[in-house]
């Protein structure tokens, strides 16, 4: 798995729950290390045995950390960054939601081998939506769920979102946009990222 | 994306409202190369200053290809990607492609020019606060963007990653260099500095020094006595050296400390032989003293025009024999006569070197001697 994607299960835990229970969820992992490396490969099971130590230690049900995981994604001043890179993918909460076919891709082009599930949108119409997730790490479904409920809020829109199972390899989440802009949100400046 | 302009579609089949869509940054010229439309966009980065009316040369300079601006030049390059830049505070740079108007197409003898802000787009879009609306919705602004922003931030992250994988090797490379007991150097990074100063063909002065009665030290009150020992030694040669200094441990008891630019010999031997007074003194450990000494051969990187780090190494190691043969705690310095001198005593049994093992300490004869040979320096 991408040490992308085991730094961000870490800055979670580190940023939300501090560092001591980082600590304690890498020695339930059974790990000797205590950081993740962004730009590094593990391997698969290493994930998986993070995220079980993390519900385990949170004694909170793993689809809810997942859940949080992707909430905290969007919502948090330490990885503004990817918030940003989110937001390049529409004006509105609506366009973002027609970009997520593209999101894996997306992802690709920053860093070729970060490998996110597939995921398609279909519209069916009156502001209701279901995203399919296929592949990747099981629950990942979740992860989206949180994502987008932050999202919708960081781009001012009022939306319900379920997680509604899933079966061999697929989840399904349902999206229902009540309102497109209830709150003004939050700024998006396209010149303001590489401002530095 | 209003049209004010009624009747100035600029070509046929399309007007001004579609080409705000299609294309934001363009501009409808007239005969005379003054602008009579402009895309929301263009209109967007002159910000209040209206542009209608005002001819294209005062607003843009046209690089590449050059040309005075004129209509009459800018109609004879249509088709032609041009480099442009704006005549504002920002100088935004832009490309740009002209097509005259077709025939009956008002204004007659017109032009239409799209810009883009091609590779500024990353600096136009911070200095003109455009949104992703401002570009067609077709344009890959936005993507680049996203991209020049993404890539950002992996570079960051792998820019982290190889500065903590350097520091990973620096402290190996660290350890790969270092003698663990004394904390000195060690051969490797004496063989590494020496290969770094013959390459930058920088002077420097060599001392091979080899501790006496060391290993009577080790025998009689144990290895613990003479770590100890050997680690105060390290101290000692360290704190007489410059920082800039190598001070290697080459051996049990052998050590080569390297003098960065000196081509003094004189210098040299006033360090040499405070040194080894240093080392003569007792070294207490436990309830016990420690009594060694120290002798020393020394050469001068800068006797040869082209040194060669093996024969100045064998010509230091000549000259510390000679001080251990004229009785040891004391310094010789390295002349191509004590060469000749060692080879006739070798073949004569000359045995110098070994001698330490049997050594118990300078007698009052060997005192008297090297107060001698000392004077004769």
């Amino acid at each position: 798995m991408h040490g992308l994607i085991n730094r961000a299960i870490e800055r979670f835990v580190r940023d939300t729950y501090g560092r001591d229970v980082w600590g304690a969820v890498m020695r339930r992992a059974g790990l000797d290390y205590t950081e993740f490396e962004s730009m590094l490969t593990y391997e698969e099971h290493v994930t998986h045995d993070v995220l079980g130590a993390v519900a385990s230690v949170l004694e909170r049900p793993l689809q809810d950390v997942l859940e949080d995981i992707g909430t905290y994604l969007v919502s948090h001043p330490n990885v503004e960054a990817l918030r940003r890179l989110l937001r390049f993918g529409g004006p509105t909460f609506t366009e973002f939601l027609h970009s997520l076919d593209d999101l894996p891709a997306r992802a690709r082009l920053a860093v070729p081998d970060l490998i996110l599930p597939d995921l398609e949108l279909r519209d069916h119409g009156s502001g209701r939506f279901s995203a399919n997730c296929r592949g990747g790490v099981p629950g990942f479904g979740h992860v989206i769920v949180g994502l987008l409920r932050a999202l919708a809020d960081d781009y001012g829109a009022l939306a319900m979102l379920e997680h509604k199972g899933g079966r061999d390899g697929l989840e399904i989440i349902e999206i229902r946009l009540l309102e497109v802009e209830h709150a003004s949100g939050r700024s998006f400046e396209l010149g303001v990222g590489v401002a530095k | 994306m209003t049209f004010h302009a009624e009747n100035k579609g600029p070509l046929p089949n399309s007007s001004p409202a579609m080409m705000d869509v299609l294309c934001p940054m363009h501009a409808v010229l007239d005969a005379t190369g003054h602008v009579v439309h402009a895309g929301p966009t263009l209109a967007k980065v002159f910000g209040s200053m209206p542009l209608v009316g005002l001819r294209f040369a005062e607003l843009f300079e046209v690089k590449r290809p050059q040309t005075d601006g004129s209509m009459r030049m800018l109609l004879a390059l249509a088709g032609v990607k041009l480099h442009l830049r704006l005549r504002s505070a920002q100088r935004t740079d832009l490309k740009g492609v002209v097509v005259p108007l077709a025939p009956g197409a008002a204004p007659a003898g017109g032009a239409l020019i799209d810009l883009s802000f091609g590779i500024s787009v990353v600096e136009a879009v911070r200095d003109y606060d455009l949104t992703s609306s401002d570009f067609a919705a077709t344009d890959l602004a936005v993507e680049m963007l996203y991209l020049v922003e993404a890539k950002t931030a992996a570079m960051e992250a792998s820019h982290k990653l190889n500065l903590r994988l350097q520091g990973a090797m620096i402290a190996a490379e660290e350890k790969a260099y270092t003698d663990t007991l004394t904390g000195l150097r060690n051969r490797r990074a004496l063989d590494y500095v020496l290969e770094r100063l013959a390459e930058a063909e920088q002077d420097f002065a060599l001392i091979h020094l080899d501790l006496d009665y060391f290993k009577a030290v080790n025998d009689s009150m144990g290895h613990a006595a003479g770590d100890h020992v050997l680690c105060e030694v390290a101290r000692i040669m360290v704190e007489e050296t410059r920082s800039d200094d190598t001070v290697a441990r080459v051996g049990g008891d052998e050590f080569v400390i390297v003098l960065k630019r000196l081509t003094d010999a004189g210098r040299v031997h006033d360090i040499a032989a405070r040194l080894i007074a240093r080392l003569s003194q007792p070294i207490p450990f436990a309830d016990r003293i420690c009594t060694i000494s120290a002798s020393a051969g020394s050469v001068l990187s800068c006797v040869h025009a082209h040194p060669d780090m093996e024969r100045l190494m064998l010509e230091a190691d000549t000259a510390l024999y000679v001080a251990k043969d004229r009785g040891r705690g004391r310094h010789v310095p390295y002349s191509p006569d004590l060469g000749q001198a060692c080879d006739r005593r070798s073949t004569a049994g000359c045995s110098a070197v070994g001698a330490d093992a049997i050594s118990t300490g300078p007698g009052p004869e060997d005192r008297a001697a090297s107060k001698e040979l000392d004077g004769d320096e």
